[in-house]
């Protein structure tokens, strides 16, 4: 039987932690949550665990990337078959996950990601700003790695046994989808895009201000082309995957 | 020329920081590796302020024709960059580290959390005796 494991990352998620566990132990009971609590000060662990999840605590805040990469690094340890994530916020809905999965279990992916804008479905107009952001990475990431990505920070993402040992052993920190995404080129893995509904904060807002996303949107182009740059031990071109 | 005055100001400085350093290493405060560039730093510097006709040359090499101790400014500036630049990449490994450990840590508490719950659901389960 195929182990499924849901990393979710949470940081000061209280108010919406246990209905994101909740319904992906209802939708699926099979399925082993693990919430890794980025040093959140409120009761996510807590919230979390009550819910059913196994809850790995961080005893500081690492930032986004890492406490993904922990979750990843959990289920690596923990030999399970695949892996999905989902953010601890509610925005993403454990019922499109057969969406993620299906190109996994017809081998055609190694990491799939879900996509708010591939054309099948609409109903997500982030605000100008953003869309800028999005756009702007979404056809960069698209020209390096030669193949069409539409949503470069989708944090909804399925990935099989070869997703999950690299990125338990390599991820990057701020916005890492991005970089992410180069990663997995470099390392010559398949990457598919779903298209999937994403659904509103519930709870907080975003943390994300104009200026912060100035100096991320440089950081992060940054990074991603030294990244271009980097050597990785990879297979090289003509071996059969 | 170099006014005697400055080069022999600049080489008790340059010999005042390498005894600081050599001090800081005897007494266990700084590690050799951390302090090599210091010392690196403080020899080349303690060289140009006694060599003075060797301070002149290399100024005429520069195209510095009016004032040679500029020299002594430019290495000193230039080592000084190279150890903060030193520092950046070891404050990055440290960094990489600190997460590895954190990770670490909290799988550890994790698994830790799960044996003891197991430990505890079986001496629960049986009557203590």
């Amino acid at each position: 039987m195929t182990r499924v494991a849901a990393v979710v990352p949470a940081f000061e998620e209280e108010a919406a932690i246990g209905a994101v566990v909740a319904e992906i132990v209802a939708f699926d009971p099979s399925i082993d949550v693990v919430v890794v609590d980025d040093g959140s000060s409120d009761g996510t662990a807590a919230a979390a665990a009550a819910a059913g999840a196994t809850v790995v605590r961080l005893p500081f805040n690492l930032g986004i990337g890492a406490a993904v990469q922990t979750g990843f690094r959990w289920a690596l340890e923990r030999d399970y078959d695949l892996a999905v994530r989902l953010d601890g916020d509610g925005q993403h809905d454990p019922a499109e996950l057969p969406k993620l999965l299906a190109p996994i279990e017809r081998d055609e992916a190694d990491v799939v990601t879900g996509s708010r804008f591939r054309e099948e479905e609409d109903g997500y107009r982030p605000p100008l700003g953003r869309r800028v952001g999005i756009t702007w990475f979404a056809r960069l990431v698209s020209l390096l790695s030669g193949q069409r990505v539409t949503d470069t920070t989708s944090g909804f993402q399925a990935l099989n046994r070869s997703g999950i040992e690299l990125f338990a052993r390599d991820y990057p920190s701020d916005y890492p989808e991005v970089e992410a995404t180069v990663l997995l080129l470099k390392h010559r893995l398949r990457l598919v895009e779903v298209p999937v509904r994403m659904r509103e904060r519930e709870h907080g807002s975003s943390s994300i201000t104009f200026l912060r996303s100035v100096y991320y949107a440089i950081k992060v182009t940054l990074a991603l082309f030294i990244a271009m740059g980097r050597r990785y031990a990879v297979p090289s071109e003509g071996v059969e995957r | 020329m170099t006014p005697v005055r400055i080069s022999i100001a600049a080489a008790i400085g340059s010999l005042l920081l390498i005894l600081i350093v050599l001090e800081l290493i005897r007494g266990r405060r700084l590690k050799e590796r951390y302090a090599l560039l210091w010392i690196v730093t403080g020899v080349v510097l303690l060289v140009l302020s006694a060599w003075r006709s060797g301070l002149n040359t290399i100024a005429g090499w520069l195209g510095v024709s009016g004032y040679p101790p500029a020299i002594l400014f430019a290495a000193a500036i230039m080592f000084v960059i190279a150890v903060l630049l030193h520092y950046s990449t070891v404050l990055s490994r440290l960094t990489d580290d600190n997460v590895l450990l954190a990770q670490e840590v909290a799988l550890l508490r994790a698994r830790l959390d799960a044996l003891e719950q197991a430990a505890g659901a079986e001496t629960t389960a049986r009557p203590a005796g």
